[in-house]
């Protein structure tokens, strides 16, 4: 088992192996996440029962809680390729690093505007700066830290240890995000999952929440993958197997 | 369905512009993600082709 991970570790960090690997995961990330995102969001939006309180519009939640959970998993990745990077001076991880800040960045934003959205029929109001809220816009502005790093920063080598130290420094925020609508008294409800809880809500509200988290997790892994591949074209340019890949004329 | 009309799924008792205009932005970022990284990759092909050309002459 350990030495199959030592394998895999080993494999991922040659671009080419990467490159390979991910490309063969790739479709079935897509296709069992599409699967399961399709089935979630019709039986969420069409099948499950309105909230007794709410109404219909918690259904939000079925887009609301997936990317607000995938926007902070997602920055503990980065902050943990970063940290990887830094330690074992591998390079795959940096590059992993880089790719997964816009798309965390993007999912902060969904989780933030899909919250204000239903804050105003639930709350009367978009926005209030309370800590859930705050710490989960801080999430974005660090993930556009670490996009503002690579933009700014000329040398690779310099940008990818900013970044891994942003990154990993940044993480404290994640504990603050989770535990603030303990901490704090909030508007934000409670967590609608955890895991050492049964749920709280009906099943048949609860499965099609599942559905979509699962889904999106998959589609993260779709995007990471692709913008990875970008990235490693690039940079093997000049090496025989990205020539050979590209005189194919198959990968175009 | 839980719905008993098409109307009344679309009018969600009063909070349809709130789920719609939530599930809208959310396919709009969902499809820049997607796509972005295909024209990403169309470019990045174009670009070291054109180098490997500029540097056989």
């Amino acid at each position: 088992m350990w030495s199959a991970i030592k394998r895999l570790y080993h494999q991922l960090g040659s671009p080419k192996w990467f490159y390979e690997l991910t490309s063969r995961w790739s479709p079935w990330f897509l296709w069992i996440g599409s699967t399961m995102m399709l089935v979630g969001i019709v039986w969420g939006l069409a099948f499950a029962p309105a909230d007794y309180l709410q109404g219909n519009s918690f259904r939000i939640i079925y887009i609301h809680v997936p990317s607000a959970l995938l926007s902070q998993s997602a920055y503990i990745m980065m902050a943990a390729a970063g940290l990887v990077g830094l330690v074992w001076k591998m390079k795959m991880s940096f590059v992993v690093g880089k790719t997964i800040a816009p798309i965390g960045a993007s999912l902060a934003i969904i989780a933030l505007v899909t919250g204000a959205v239903w804050g105003k029929p639930t709350w009367g109001t978009w926005w209030v700066w309370d800590a859930r809220l705050t710490s989960m816009l801080i999430l974005l502005f660090l993930y556009m830290g670490v996009i503002a790093i690579y933009n700014a920063i000329e040398s690779e080598e310099m940008a990818n240890k900013a970044a891994a130290i942003l990154s990993v420094v940044g993480t404290i925020n994640i504990p603050i995000i989770k535990y603030s609508v303990e901490w704090w008294n909030t508007l934000h409800q409670p967590a609608t999952i955890t895991l050492t809880k049964k749920p709280t809500m009906a099943p048949e509200m609860f499965i099609p929440l599942m559905l979509t988290i699962i889904g999106f997790y998959c589609w993260f892994a779709v995007w990471v993958i692709a913008r990875t591949k970008n990235e490693i074209l690039w940079r093997e340019r000049r090496t025989k197997w990205v020539k050979s890949l590209l005189s194919t004329g198959e990968n175009q | 369905m839980f719905f008993d009309s098409f109307s009344e799924f679309i009018r969600m008792g009063g909070h349809g512009p709130f789920v719609w205009i939530s599930y809208g932005i959310a396919t709009l970022i969902v499809a820049h993600n997607f796509i972005s990284p295909m024209m990403t990759r169309k470019k990045v092909i174009k670009d070291i082709q054109r180098q490997q050309r500029r540097e056989q002459k």
